[in-house]
C-alpha cells in the first residue's frame, strides 16, 4: 500500500469517525428517550443526556405494553418475531439444502425444469404479490398463524441457489469414497455433506434470521390479533394515535429492543454475517 | 484374496466416445497389476469401472469368481485410494479409517484394534485424533492407505496415488507401498503415467494407449521385448530412438523375416560411440548438438547426417533427424563434434511400418 | 450445472426436492397466476360478478395521473437514495480501506445498521425531525427553517430518502470495502511510481476498476428503494402528506386495503412484477460480465 502522510490519515480517522456519529446519533437519542419522561419529550423539551426512568420504562415495555394503543406486552411481541425469524431461517435452510442435494447429486426427469421452477421464484419478492397470497393464507385458515407468517416468506430461491453452489466446488472423490465405504444417498448427506456445509449454512442462517426478524408488510397484513403482531408491526402501531397520545419512552424502548437482536448477530457473529451477506447476494 | 479378470471390458459414453474399446486382463491372486499410459488412455476410467464408479457398458469384470459388473462399489469388497485422497476433511484421522468399516456394522472394539494396527503400521499411531487439515501430504496419504488396509479387502486400487506427493516423498512412499501390498499380499491394481513408478512397482504392467491395451506382461520382459513402437518409446527414459528405413534395406542388412520391418528402434543406452561396425549391427554418424551431463551418465543428442535422414513421423518418436545417446557419465563429446555411434544386432527392436507389430528375426 | 459422481435413485431426488417444491407452487406460483387472471378480470361493486376485460384494468391504471404520479415518485426516491447513500458509503470504504489502525473497529461501528429494520428506521427518524418534538427540529426552527414533514410534501419525501440512504450506509459500506480490498495493492502502487497523486489515483485507478461493484449497488439500492422502503413511509408518513410519498409498493398496498378494485391492485402488481423481473435481468447479465472482467 502506498504510504499516506501523516495529515492524510487524520483527515480518514477524522471522516470515519463523522461516519460513525451519523450512523450512532438517532440510535442514541433512542436510547436517551427511552430514558426519560414521556411529559418532558411531548413539550420539545428532551434532554440529550440519559434521564432516570431507564427500569421503569422498559419494565413497562416489556411485560406491560403502552396504556393507550395496543396494550400489547412489548415481550410477547419479541416472542412472536423470534418464532417468526427462527421458523424463516431453519425451514427455508432445511428445504433448501436438501433440493440443492436432489438437484445437484442426483439425475432425474425434471430436474432442470425443477431447478427453473425454484430458481424464478429469486425474482419476485413478497411485496409485489402480497394480495393474492394473503388470499391463499386466508384460504388456508392459516392468518394470525406462525405458519402463515413464516411459510410464504420461506418461497424463495436464494438458499438453495447457494447450497448448490457449494455443493459444486465439494470434490466427486468424496461421495465415491463414501460409496465405497458403504454409504448410500442419505448417510452421505448426513454423515458427509451436511457437517461440511456447517460454515454455510451459520452464514446463512445469520442473514435469514435479520431478514426474518425485520420483516414488516407481511406481519402487518396477515396478522389481525394483537397477541400475534410481532414487535415491527408493534411499534407502527403504537404510534398511530394522536402525536399527543404517543407514549414515545415506550416507543423508543420497543424500537431499541427490536434493534437488540439483530444488531447483537451482526457484531458478535460478523465474519459470519459479511460471508452471508456477500454469497447471497452473488 | 482374490484374482481380478477382465473380459473384453468396454465403455462408450451416451455422445457416443469410446473410452474403453475392449480390454482383456487377468491379474492373479496377490499380484501388483500396474495400468500406465498418457493421460486420457483410459486406465483411470478402466479402474472406476473396477471399483464400480463408473457403469460397464461391455463385457464382464470378475473380482473373485464373482461378475461384479452391477454390483454397487460397497459390496465388491475393494477399497480404493484417490489421487487427491478424499479424506472426509471434517473427520479425524481415526474416524476417516473407521467410517467404512461403522457403515458395516462393525462391533467398535474390532474397529479399534484394525485401526490402531494401520496406524502403528503407517505411522500415524500420535495423529489419530487430528483433522486432515492438520496433516502433511504424505501424512495425508498415509490416512488414505490406512483407510483402505483397515478395510481388509480382497482387491485394493490406487488412483495416482503418489502423484500429489513432491519427488523425493514419491519414491520413499512407492517403496512403502510396495513393502506394504507384499506384507499383505493383497491384490492390487494401480493406476499410474509414471513409467518409472510402473516399472518399480509391477508384478504385471499393462500398458494402454487410447482405449486399449498395447501390452501386458512383466516390466522387464516389457522393456527388452516392446510389443508395439508405442510401448518401446513410452517405457524407458529418454524414449527409445525409433527410425524408418526402407524395407529392402533392412533386409539387405539383416536379411530373413526382418524384410517386412519399417522401423527399428535402438534405446539410447544400447549406443556405443565407435568407430567399427559390429558384425550384423548398425552404425550411424552423428553430428552433436547438445549434451546433458547428469553426474553418473551423460546424454547426447545429435542430429543424422543428410541420407539418414527418414525418420518415422508417427507421435511420440523423437523429432526428425535427433537421436539421444546414453553413455557413461565420465565422457562427453564436444558440441558440433561428429562421431559415429553403433548397435550391435541383438539390441535392435524392429516393428512393422506402422508400428503396431514388433517382428522378430 | 451437475457433477459427474452421482447416486442412483429414481424416488429419493423427488422427496427431497418435495417440500420445497410444494411451497413454492403454493405461496409463489399460485398467487403470481391469480395476480396476473385477476388483472384482466373486472368485479361489479358488490363482488357478485366478474368478467373478462382484456388490457381495461391496466389502461385505467396507465390513465390515472396518480399512478403516473406514484411511478415518477419512486424512481426519483430510487435514484436519490441510491446516490446519496452510495457516495457517502463510497468515502468512508475508501479511508476505511487506509491502513489505519483500529480499522476492524471502524468496520464494526459501520456495519451494524444493516441489522435495523426499516420501520424502526422511520421511527427513529421522525422522532428526531418531529415538528413538535425532534430534538434536531429545534436547531432547524432556530435557523429560521419552517420545517414541518407532515404537512410539507417535498420536507416529507426528504426525510424518506434521508432514512432510507441512513439505513443503506452500511450494507454500500461493506461492499465497496470488499471491493476494494478485492483491487492488488500493487495497482495502487504502480500508479503512484506513475506519479499519480492521491485524488488523481482515486479517480483514475480506484474507481475504474471499482465500477462492477457501483453498478452492483446501484441496482441492489434501487430494488431496495422499491421494496423496503415500505416499511419507513409507513412509520413515518403513511404515504401523507397527501400522496406525497406514496410509492409503487405503498400504493399497491394502501389500493388493496381500501378494499376497493381488485382488478386494478392486480394490475399494479404484475406492472411491479415486470419491472422487477427487468431489474434482475439487468443484474444477471451484468454478475456474468463481472465474472470475465
Amino acid at each position: 500500500m502506498v504510504e499516506d502522510e501523516g495529515i492524510r490519515r487524520y483527515v480518514a480517522h477524522f471522516i470515519l469517525w463523522i461516519g460513525i456519529a451519523i450512523v450512532a446519533f438517532p440510535v442514541y437519542i433512542a436510547i436517551i428517550a427511552s430514558t426519560q419522561d414521556n411529559a418532558l419529550i411531548a413539550n420539545g423539551q428532551m434532554s440529550l443526556l440519559p434521564g432516570g426512568h431507564f427500569f421503569e420504562v422498559y419494565y413497562q415495555t416489556i411485560f406491560v405494553g403502552t396504556s393507550g394503543s395496543t396494550r400489547e406486552p412489548v415481550g410477547n411481541m419479541m416472542l412472536n418475531s423470534l418464532v417468526m425469524a427462527l421458523a424463516i431461517a431453519i425451514g427455508k435452510i432445511a428445504i433448501s439444502i436438501i433440493s440443492a442435494y436432489a438437484i445437484v447429486y442426483f439425475r432425474f426427469p425434471f430436474r432442470m425444469s425443477i431447478f427453473w421452477i425454484i430458481f424464478i421464484t429469486l425474482m419476485l419478492p413478497v411485496e409485489v404479490r402480497i394480495y393474492p397470497t394473503y388470499k391463499i393464507v386466508a384460504d388456508l385458515h392459516m392468518l394470525d398463524s406462525y405458519a402463515g407468517l413464516a411459510l410464504p416468506l420461506i418461497a424463495s430461491a436464494t438458499a438453495t441457489l447457494l447450497f448448490r453452489q457449494f455443493f459444486m466446488t465439494v470434490p466427486d472423490e468424496l461421495l465415491e469414497a463414501s460409496r465405497i465405504d458403504g454409504a448410500g444417498p442419505l448417510r452421505f448427506f448426513w454423515d458427509t455433506l451436511l457437517p461440511l456445509s456447517r460454515t454455510n449454512m451459520a452464514a446463512l442462517f445469520v442473514i435469514l434470521f435479520i431478514l426474518g426478524w425485520n420483516q414488516y408488510l407481511w406481519p402487518l397484513l396477515i396478522t389481525t390479533r394483537d397477541d400475534m403482531q410481532t414487535i415491527q408491526v408493534g411499534i407502527r402501531k403504537m404510534i398511530t394515535t394522536t402525536d399527543a397520545l404517543t407514549e414515545w419512552p415506550i416507543v423508543m424502548a420497543t424500537a431499541v429492543l427490536a434493534m437488540l437482536p439483530p444488531v447483537f448477530v451482526v457484531v458478535a457473529m460478523q465474519k459470519l454475517f459479511v460471508r452471508g451477506l456477500v454469497e447471497t447476494e452473488k | 484374496m482374490a484374482n481380478v479378470t477382465l473380459r473384453n471390458v468396454r465403455k462408450t459414453y451416451t455422445g457416443g466416445f469410446e473410452a474403453i474399446k475392449g480390454v482383456n486382463v487377468d491379474v492373479a491372486d496377490g499380484q501388483f497389476c500396474v495400468l500406465v499410459g498418457p493421460s486420457g488412455c483410459g486406465k483411470s476410467t478402466l479402474l472406476r469401472m473396477v471399483a464400480g464408479l463408473e457403469t460397464v457398458t461391455g463385457g464382464e469384470i470378475d473380482i473373485g469368481g464373482r461378475v461384479v459388473n452391477q454390483i454397487e462399489p460397497a459390496d465388491r469388497d475393494i477399497a480404493m485410494v484417490f489421487q487427491n485422497y478424499a479424506l472426509y476433511p471434517h473427520m479425524s484421522v481415526y474416524n476417516n479409517m473407521a467410517y467404512g468399516l461403522r457403515n458395516r456394522g462393525m462391533a467398535e472394539a474390532e474397529i479399534k484394534t484394525r485401526v490402531e494396527e494401520a496406524a502403528r503400521v503407517l505411522e500415524l499411531s500420535a495423529m489419530l485424533e487430528r483433522k486432515p487439515r492438520q496433516l502433511s501430504g504424505g501424512q495425508r496419504q498415509r490416512v488414505a492407505m490406512g483407510r483402505a488396509i483397515v478395510r481388509q479387502p480382497k482387491v485394493f486400487l490406487f488412483d495416482e496415488p503418489l502423484s500429489n506427493l513432491d519427488a523425493k516423498l514419491r519414491i520413499a512412499m512407492r517403496v512403502e507401498i510396495r513393502k506394504l501390498q507384499r506384507r499383505l499380499n493383497t491384490t492390487s491394481i494401480y493406476v499410474t503415467h509414471d513409467q518409472l513408478e510402473a516399472m518399480t512397482l509391477a508384478d504385471v504392467l499393462v500398458v494402454m494407449n487410447g482405449g486399449q491395451v498395447e501390452q501386458v506382461g512383466n516390466p522387464l520382459a516389457i522393456y527388452e521385448k516392446p510389443a508395439t513402437t508405442f510401448v518401446a518409446s513410452f517405457i524407458g527414459a529418454p524414449p527409445m530412438n525409433l527410425m524408418s528405413t526402407r524395407p529392402d534395406e533392412i533386409k539387405s542388412q539383416l536379411g530373413g523375416a526382418a524384410g517386412e520391418a519399417g522401423i527399428v528402434g535402438i534405446r539410447p543406452e544400447d549406443f556405443v560411440i565407435t568407430d567399427q561396425t559390429p558384425a550384423g549391427g548398425v552404425a550411424l554418424p552423428l553430428t552433436v548438438e547438445a549434451i546433458e551431463r547428469v553426474g553418473a551418465e551423460t546424454f547426447v543428442y545429435g542430429s543424422r547426417e543428410q541420407e539418414d535422414q527418414r525418420v518415422a513421423a508417427t507421435p511420440g518418436e523423437l523429432p526428425p533427424g535427433e537421436i539421444i545417446v546414453r553413455i557413461p557419465g565420465t565422457e562427453a563429446p564436444a558440441i558440433g563434434q561428429k562421431i559415429r555411434v553403433a548397435a550391435v544386432r541383438q539390441k535392435l527392436h524392429l516393428f512393422s511400418g506402422d508400428g503396431r507389430k514388433r517382428i522378430e528375426a | 450445472m451437475q457433477k459427474q459422481a452421482i447416486f442412483q435413485s429414481k424416488l429419493l431426488p423427488y422427496a427431497l426436492v418435495a417440500p420445497q417444491l410444494a411451497i413454492v407452487l403454493i405461496f409463489f406460483y399460485w398467487p403470481a397466476l391469480q395476480a396476473v387472471i385477476q388483472s384482466f378480470l373486472l368485479q361489479d361493486a358488490f363482488g357478485l360478478s366478474t368478467s373478462f376485460v382484456w388490457f381495461d384494468n391496466y389502461i385505467e391504471l396507465f390513465k390515472d395521473p396518480a399512478y403516473f404520479e406514484a411511478v415518477v415518485r419512486t424512481f426519483f426516491f430510487s435514484f436519490a437514495i441510491a446516490i446519496s447513500s452510495l457516495s457517502f458509503a463510497l468515502l468512508l470504504a475508501v479511508m476505511a480501506d487506509k491502513p489505519l489502525r483500529g480499522s476492524m473497529l471502524y468496520r464494526t461501528l459501520l456495519i451494524w445498521p444493516y441489522a435495523v429494520a426499516p420501520p424502526v428506521v422511520g421511527v427513529l427518524w421522525i422522532f428526531m425531525l418531529h415538528p413538535s418534538l425532534g430534538v434536531i427540529s429545534r436547531y432547524l426552527r432556530a435557523a429560521g427553517i419552517d420545517w414541518n414533514p407532515l404537512l410539507d410534501g417535498n420536507q416529507a419525501a426528504g426525510l424518506i430518502i434521508l432514512a432510507a440512504a441512513w439505513k443503506q450506509i452500511s450494507y454500500n459500506f461493506l461492499f465497496f470495502l470488499a471491493g476494494l480490498q478485492a483491487i492488488p495493492k500493487s495497482v495502487f502502487e504502480a500508479a503512484a511510481i506513475d506519479g499519480a497523486r492521491p485524488m488523481r489515483r482515486f479517480w483514475t485507478v480506484t474507481f475504474p476498476l471499482l465500477s462492477p461493484t457501483i453498478f452492483f449497488l446501484l441496482v441492489v439500492n434501487i430494488v431496495y428503494a422499491f421494496f423496503d422502503t415500505f416499511g419507513i413511509i409507513d412509520t413515518m408518513t403513511r404515504g401523507g402528506p397527501g400522496t406525497s410519498t406514496v410509492t409503487l409498493v405503498y400504493k399497491v398496498y394502501s389500493d388493496g386495503l381500501l378494499g376497493g378494485n381488485l382488478g386494478s391492485s392486480a394490475a399494479q402488481s404484475v406492472v411491479l412484477m415486470i419491472m422487477v423481473i427487468v431489474l434482475t435481468g439487468i443484474q444477471f447479465r451484468f454478475v456474468e460480465r463481472k465474472v470475465t472482467y
